[in-house]
C-alpha cells in the first residue's frame, strides 16, 4: 500500500523481539562517525541535514529495506545525499567504487580504532 | 581480468586466514570516505575523534542521572522539568540533545521506542542495541506493549498502566526508573549500578542482585 | 523566531488524516485520531522541508499529544488507562 511508507511501520504485525547484541564492525562505527559529522552534530562544518539521511533510507525499496543492515541503510543513504548535495558525483562515486575494489583492501587490514591512509596501507 | 585477479587474491589471502572479501557496503563506506577526504569535507582524524567520543557514551551516565534524581529530589524536579541541562549539570555534553525524563510511578511503567526508525538518546547513552531498532519491536510495542515486555521478562500488572512514547520527531526519552525496595543507606555509585540501559529504554526494571538461596529443609 | 503555539496544555486535539508523498514524521497509525497535549516542546523547523534541502522555516510548533491506546487500536488488550504519547507538529493538528 503505497499511502503508508515501508519503515512507517507502528502496529503492523511482526514476530517476537530477538534481542540480539551488535558489536559493532569498525566500518559501521565509521559510517556512524561520517554521519555525525556531516550533520554538524559535533561542530564541523554541516554539509547535509539528518531529515535528508531519514528521507534516503525511507526511499529504499522495501525488500532492501528489510534486509538491509541498520548501518548499509546508513551508508547508502548518507552516499546518495553527498551526491543529492553536490559534495561528488556520480561518476566521481564510480570511479572511486572501482579503484577501492582494485586494491584488493580487506577489513581485516585495519586495526581496531583506525582507518587505512589513502594508499590502503593498514595502519 | 579485475575480476579474476581479485579472486585470487581473495583465495590467497583467505589461505592466509586474513581476507574477507568487501561487502557492496563496506565498499561504500571506503569509497564515501576517501572521496569526502579528498574533497577537504572531513578529515580521517576528525573521522577517529567523533569514534572515539561515541565510545565514551553510555548507559552508565543515564543511571547516573537516575541515581542522582534517587537520592536528590531536587535534582529529580529539575531532570524532570529539563532532562538535557539535568545531564549537563553532572558534566555530560549533549550537544543537540532535547531530553525528556519519564518517571516511573506506582502508577504508570514507562517504554521508549522510535517506531519510524531508531531514535535514541545517542549523545548521552551511547548507540542502542539492535533490537531497538528491529522491525518486531518497533512494530509491536506501540500497539501490544505488555505482551511485548512480557516476552523481555517484565510483567507489568495491570494496576499500572503503560506509557509508550514515540520519539518520532525531535525530542529523545529516557525513562526514570523507580528505586528498588531494600535499598537504604546505599551511595550513588552503589545504586547506580542497579540501573541497567534497559532500565532507562523501559523493557526492565532495577532489580537487586538475588542473594544464594538457602536449602529447603525437608520435613520429615 | 518561530510561530506561537495556538494549542495550549488539555487541549484536545485531532490528528489531520492524510497520507501525502516526501519525508513525514507523523507516524501513519496516529493520524485521524484525538489526544490530549500533555506538553508544548517548543518550535522546529519543518523536517519535511528539511529533508527536500530547504531551511524548514519558520519553526513549527511541536506538541506531544497523549492518546488512550483504547482509541488507537481496534481490540487493543491491556488496562484502559493505557496511553501512548506521540510528538505531533502544528500543522499536523486538525483546526
Amino acid at each position: 500500500m503505497i499511502e503508508r511508507s515501508h519503515h512507517d511501520m507502528g502496529g503492523q504485525p511482526a514476530g517476537k523481539v530477538k534481542r540480539t547484541e551488535h558489536a559493532y564492525d569498525e566500518w559501521e562505527l565509521r559510517v556512524d562517525a561520517m554521519m555525525m559529522l556531516l550533520t554538524g552534530v559535533t561542530g564541523m562544518n554541516k554539509r547535509m541535514t539528518v531529515d535528508e539521511l531519514r528521507k534516503n533510507i525511507e526511499s529504499l525499496p522495501p525488500a532492501d529495506y528489510d534486509k538491509m543492515g541498520y548501518y548499509d541503510r546508513w551508508v547508502i543513504s548518507l552516499t546518495q545525499t553527498m551526491i543529492q548535495r553536490g559534495v561528488f558525483t556520480t561518476d566521481e562515486l564510480a570511479r572511486k567504487l572501482a579503484e577501492v575494489e582494485n586494491r584488493g583492501q580487506t577489513p581485516n587490514s585495519r586495526k581496531s580504532g583506525s582507518a587505512p591512509d589513502l594508499k590502503g596501507n593498514g595502519v | 581480468m579485475k575480476a579474476a585477479r581479485n579472486a585470487k587474491a581473495a583465495r590467497d589471502a583467505k589461505a592466509a586466514g586474513r581476507y574477507e572479501p568487501y561487502s557492496y557496503f563496506q565498499l561504500m563506506e571506503a569509497s564515501l570516505r576517501e572521496l569526502l577526504v579528498e574533497k577537504g569535507v572531513v578529515t580521517e582524524d576528525a573521522i577517529a575523534g567523533a569514534m572515539a567520543a561515541m565510545r565514551a557514551r553510555g548507559p552508565e551516565r543515564g543511571a547516573a542521572m537516575v541515581a542522582r534524581a534517587w537520592l536528590d529530589p531536587d535534582y529529580k524536579a529539575r531532570m524532570l522539568a529539563n532532562g538535557s541541562a539535568a545531564a549537563e549539570e553532572l558534566g555530560f555534553e549533549v550537544p543537540g540533545l532535547r531530553l525528556i525524563v519519564v518517571e516511573n510511578t506506582p502508577g504508570a511503567h514507562n517504554v521508549i521506542v522510535c517506531t519510524l526508525c531508531s531514535c535514541y538518546p545517542r549523545m548521552l547513552l551511547g548507540l542502542p542495541p539492535e533490537w531497538y531498532k528491529s522491525r518486531p519491536y518497533r512494530s509491536r510495542v506501540v500497539r501490544e506493549p505488555r505482551k511485548v515486555l512480557a516476552e523481555f521478562g517484565l510483567k507489568v500488572p495491570s494496576t499500572m498502566a503503560i506509557r509508550v512514547h514515540d520519539s518520532n520527531a525531535d525530542m529523545r526519552y529516557m525513562v526514570l526508573p523507580m528505586r528498588p525496595a531494600g535499598t537504604d543507606g546505599w551511595n550513588e555509585q552503589r545504586l547506580a549500578g542497579l540501573v541497567t540501559r534497559d532500565c532507562l529504554i523501559g523493557v526492565a526494571v532495577p532489580r537487586l542482585p538475588k542473594s544464594p538461596k538457602k536449602p529447603k529443609s525437608r520435613k520429615s | 523566531m518561530g510561530s506561537d503555539p495556538i494549542f495550549r496544555v488539555g487541549d484536545r486535539v485531532r490528528v489531520r488524516k492524510a497520507a501525502p508523498l516526501g519525508h513525514v514524521r507523523t507516524p501513519f497509525y496516529i493520524r485521524g485520531h484525538a489526544g490530549v497535549v500533555e506538553r508544548i516542546c517548543g518550535a522546529f523547523p519543518n523536517p519535511e522541508e528539511l529533508a527536500q534541502q530547504r531551511d524548514g522555516l519558520p519553526a513549527q510548533p511541536l506538541y506531544r499529544v497523549r492518546f488512550r491506546q483504547n482509541d488507537v487500536w481496534p481490540g487493543y488488550r491491556g488496562s484502559t488507562a493505557d496511553v501512548i504519547e506521540v510528538e505531533i507538529f502544528q500543522h499536523w493538528i486538525e483546526t
